[in-house]
């Protein structure tokens, strides 16, 4: 085996099928029973308590927690759900080190949170497993929506919107409903197909009708859909990445980071999944982390991440540096890319060491590359008619964007950090708006 | 190092660590291994009368309250005395002794409320060598409804009848173990003494149903379908034996009479605490029960240790030194006055207190916008709920307040002396203080 691995350039089969299935196992493994219960019971249960501010969602995380501890897991999936349609992938992949567990008064005080990400998998695992949707909807309205992009936005918009009774048509361009719950998280977040397991669970709430393989600019116009629809929600992410600008970025092995990962995720045999030697990722997001170690975990030899600022502004929380850290991927930090060398096929990296104002500082450094990955953060595709603000749609509190009858949410909307639980927040409550808007 | 030998009515034993009468007596194999262990003494399990023994259920005996870890807080049992030969145990008995003298080893008896029948089995016993007879008149299920057990120690007649009995036709110190399952409990502790009983013990097991099955409506444990009342047992008890204790230690009619404690002992702490309300020894079941018999050597440690570090050289040292300190109601200061403080630095913002005195108290604690809680001396009663409620040990505290400051919540100065109820002019009955 350590032969595959020291081949150079971009190959299939470094590691053998036993190999890659232990690297991409779960990365938490869930509790069991009894496990849920002991770290349930470290919960204190404190009043109006700071977890709950600090979830986007706003779960009522002691409530939950106490359904746990009291045998009730069902009840406690129940709580989350109320205001998470996703709390079971949310459970796999908020990052709770900077949400809901990083305020924790435990972790304040000890340094050792209750262990909240884990205990929301446990209840809502165990209702999913039981094949348990605790919805169901309300009479027909007669109204009609397109929700754009189904992703957790569109997902978490489209649910809601349905409950009320509306008829909701979930519109998406690639051939899979999920959006990065599918084609990006890392695939040790979610294991054994869990998007589609909960996009399908999410369905059974009925009233949604999903049409794949339809892209908005492209068979699908906004104007059409304000005038076939009675509100139209728009959910459709960052689909554009940024070039670094660099000659040579047309080698092979030059790529995006999320194409990568993508593939990656509707690779089914990832014995089959061809991977570079030596990996350098430019980026310091949780694309990058991701990137650099699952490269790691498909049998690279040398990972490096290559940030352009310091430790302490990489986007990616220190908890998930760890992870790259202890998964054998280096870390670097203040340098940029400064030329791409091979032919046809790129070798090299020459990586320029910059201050802290971005001036390179005149020394540099090369580094052998057979792939190098793209993770300089993603922007959205414009929209034609829609206002932005820095980059994004502009949005109101309610998530209406400048057009009538449009609301936008996740990632393509402007404000809130580009996450999951961040995505279901803006859809659930674009859902609520549009709800008020149609029922008046 | 701190002496812990123990002389109980005479009866020594290396340390006050003594095995109750229960499953982990019940025969030589355990006794004597408990011995090896570092038992002081034991209890051997209740005998009955001559005659066929007991029958035990074959279907569970056992049910438990646990905690989140399942740790054991309370244990109920539906077992009856020994289901062994009565000849068989006094064999077993008369050879453990004489391999182990040193050890203090109790035999407890129950038989039928009539003196042929204690006239039968007393003297087989005292011709075992055994250093003494524990009275069961204790166990609250099975035996009791044949007339034994709780329910003779329910009726302090009989209990000061057949201690008489056994005074009578037997030479050695007689223990009288006492049910809790009644209302005052220094009534039976008063009979066995008039009845010449040389110690008494407290407390058996405690009436209990511990769970109901929802899915088959039955109480747990369950005997195909149907369940019983059990007796009640292990560290949730220990609150309830140790108040009976001090009763019968500060009741003028009991008062001074040999207490072994019993009920909860699951740390040399326990211990410790029994022995301070007038205790000579302490006897264990549920602690011996879950963890084994090597926990008597956590028990010894930590009682010496501790021991060297009060000074105390004996366990008569502080025996019964928080008797005193036990009093009425009645008489508690009601001129000490305190306030909650909170230390902010302990504090980690759980808002505990704050619900707690906020929904259920006094509302007593401000919240601020950045989730500082503070008292508000103004309103605080200083009932102590936050200090319990608080996560964080001694985060919040009880400050008293100095004589001849103002307690902001009533306006009134601090006063320096001591008033009580029985002086206090709400007291319809009240006295004028001297
Ligand atoms: C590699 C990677 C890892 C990540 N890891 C985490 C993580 O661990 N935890 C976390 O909280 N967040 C993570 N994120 C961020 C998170 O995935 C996003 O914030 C979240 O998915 C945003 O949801 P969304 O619904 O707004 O957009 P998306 O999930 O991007 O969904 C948008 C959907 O719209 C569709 N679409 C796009 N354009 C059109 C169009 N023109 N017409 C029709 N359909 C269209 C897309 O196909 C897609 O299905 C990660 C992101 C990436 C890229
Ligand atoms: C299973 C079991 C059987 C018991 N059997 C007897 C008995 O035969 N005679 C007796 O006097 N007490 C009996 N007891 C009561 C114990 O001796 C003891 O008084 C009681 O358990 C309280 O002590 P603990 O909290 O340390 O367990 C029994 C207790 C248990 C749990
Ligand atoms: S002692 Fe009682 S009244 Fe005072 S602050 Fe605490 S809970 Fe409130």
């Amino acid at each position: 085996m350590t032969e595959a691995l020291r081949l150079d350039g971009i190959r299939a089969g470094r590691l053998g099928a036993e190999d890659l299935a232990r690297n991409f196992d779960d990365l938490h493994a869930p509790l069991t029973g009894h496990e849920a219960l002991i770290a349930a019971d470290r919960c204190y249960f404190c009043h109006d308590a700071p977890c709950v501010t600090a979830c986007p969602t706003d779960i009522d995380i002691p409530m939950f927690i106490r359904q746990i501890a009291t045998g009730m897991e069902d009840a406690a999936a129940k709580t989350i759900f109320d205001q998470n349609i996703l709390g079971g992938m949310c459970a796999r992949v908020c990052p709770t080190e900077t949400l809901c567990e990083e305020v924790c008064v435990r972790e304040v005080a000890e340094g050792k949170p209750v262990e909240i990400g884990r205990l929301q998998r446990f209840a809502t695992d165990a209702m999913m497993a039981e094949g348990e949707h605790p919805y169901t909807r309300a009479a027909e309205t007669g109204k009609s929506v397109a929700v754009v992009g189904a992703g957790p936005a569109g997902l978490a918009c489209a649910h809601r919107l349905a409950m009320h009774g509306h008829s909701v048509t979930l519109y998406d361009a690639r051939p899979k409903a999920g959006g990065l719950n599918e084609y990006g998280i890392a695939a040790y977040k979610t294991v054994d197909g869990y998007a589609q397991a909960e996009v399908d669970w999410l369905m059974q709430i009925g009233g949604i009708s999903l049409k794949t393989g339809r892209t908005l600019g492209d068979s699908l116009t906004l104007a059409a859909l304000r005038d076939d629809y009675d509100a139209v929600f728009l959910g459709i992410g960052l689909g554009g990445v940024g070039a670094l600008g660099l000659e040579g970025e047309g080698m092979t092995g030059a790529e995006n980071a999320v194409d990568f990962i993508a593939t990656l995720r509707q690779t089914a045999d990832l014995t089959q999944l061809p991977v570079g030697r030596h990996v350098v990722v430019i980026g310091g997001g949780m694309t990058a982390v991701d990137a650099a170690v699952q490269s790691k975990l498909l049998g690279a030899e040398t990972v490096t991440i290559a940030y352009r600022r310091d430790q302490d502004r990489m986007p990616a929380s220190r908890y998930e540096q760890d992870l790259a850290a202890t998964h054998g991927v280096r870390l670097m930090f203040g340098v940029v890319p400064a030329a791409l060398r091979g032919e046809g096929q790129l070798r090299e990296v020459e990586l320029s060491y910059v201050d802290g104002d971005m001036k390179p500082t005149g020394e540099t450094v090369t580094l052998r590359a057979d792939q190098l990955f793209r993770a300089i953060g993603q922007k959205l595709e414009a929209v034609e008619g829609l206002s932005l603000d820095s980059g994004k749609i502009a949005v109101d509190t309610e998530g209406k964007t400048s057009l009538d009858g449009v609301w936008a949410g996740g990632d393509c909307a402007a404000g809130g950090e580009d996450l999951t639980v961040t995505a279901v927040a803006e859809g659930r409550d674009a859902a609520e708006a549009i709800h008020r808007a149609l029922s008046t | 190092m701190a002496d812990l030998t123990t002389d109980f009515l005479g009866i020594k034993s290396p340390n006050p660590f003594w095995l109750a009468s229960a499953p982990p007596t019940d025969k030589e194999y355990n006794v004597r291994r408990a011995f090896e262990a570092g038992w002081g003494g034991v209890v051997w399990k209740t005998l009955g009368a001559e005659g066929p023994p007991v029958v035990n259920v074959n279907g569970p005996r056992y049910g438990v309250i646990h905690g989140a870890d399942r740790r054991v807080l309370g244990l109920n049992n539906i077992e009856l005395i020994t289901d062994r030969d009565l000849e068989t145990n006094l064999e077993e008995i008369t050879r453990v002794k004489k391999d182990w003298p040193d050890r203090a080893l109790i035999v407890s008896i129950m038989v039928p409320c009539e003196e042929a029948a204690w006239k039968d089995i007393l003297p087989r016993v005292e011709a075992t060598g055994a250093d003494g007879i524990e009275l069961n008149f204790g166990c609250p299920h099975g035996m009791s409804e044949r007339g034994m057990g709780s329910a003779v120690g329910q009726v302090p007649e009989y209990i000061e009848m057949v201690t008489r009995w056994c005074k009578q036709y037997y030479s050695k110190p007689v223990i009288v173990k006492l049910t809790p399952n009644i209302t005052d409990i220094r009534k039976p502790a008063e009979a066995a003494r008039k009845g010449g009983a040389d110690a008494v013990s407290l407390i058996n097991t405690i009436n209990s149903i511990v769970s109901v099955d929802l899915d088959t409506m039955s109480p747990h444990p369950s005997i195909d379908g149907k369940g019983t009342h059990g007796g009640y047992c292990g560290p949730a008890v220990k609150p309830i034996a140790l108040s009976m204790v001090s009763e019968i230690a500060r009741a003028p009619a009991t008062h001074g009479m040999p207490i072994s404690g019993i009920g909860g002992v699951t740390t040399w702490r326990d211990a410790a605490e029994f022995i301070t309300m007038g205790c000579g020894n302490v006897q264990v079941c549920t602690a011996a029960m879950t963890y084994g018999f090597k926990v008597v050597q956590e028990m010894i440690a930590g009682l010496s240790r501790w021991m060297d570090e009060k000074g105390h050289e004996s366990i008569a040292d502080f025996m019964g030194a928080a008797v005193p300190n036990t009093t009425d109601w009645q008489y508690l200061n009601l001129n000490y006055i305190a306030k909650a403080k909170i230390d902010q630095d302990a504090c980690i913002s759980c808002g505990r207190c704050y619900a707690a005195c906020e929904d259920t108290s006094h509302q007593a604690i401000a919240m601020s916008e950045d989730r500082t809680f503070s008292v508000i001396d103004e309103e605080c009663v200083a009932c102590n709920l936050c200090v319990e409620v608080c996560p964080v040990e001694n985060c919040i505290s009880m400050v008293p307040m100095e004589a001849g400051t103002t307690d902001p919540r009533t306006g009134k100065v601090v006063q320096d002396d001591y008033a009580n109820w029985t002086t206090h002019p709400n007291n319809p009955g009240a006295v004028a203080a001297e």
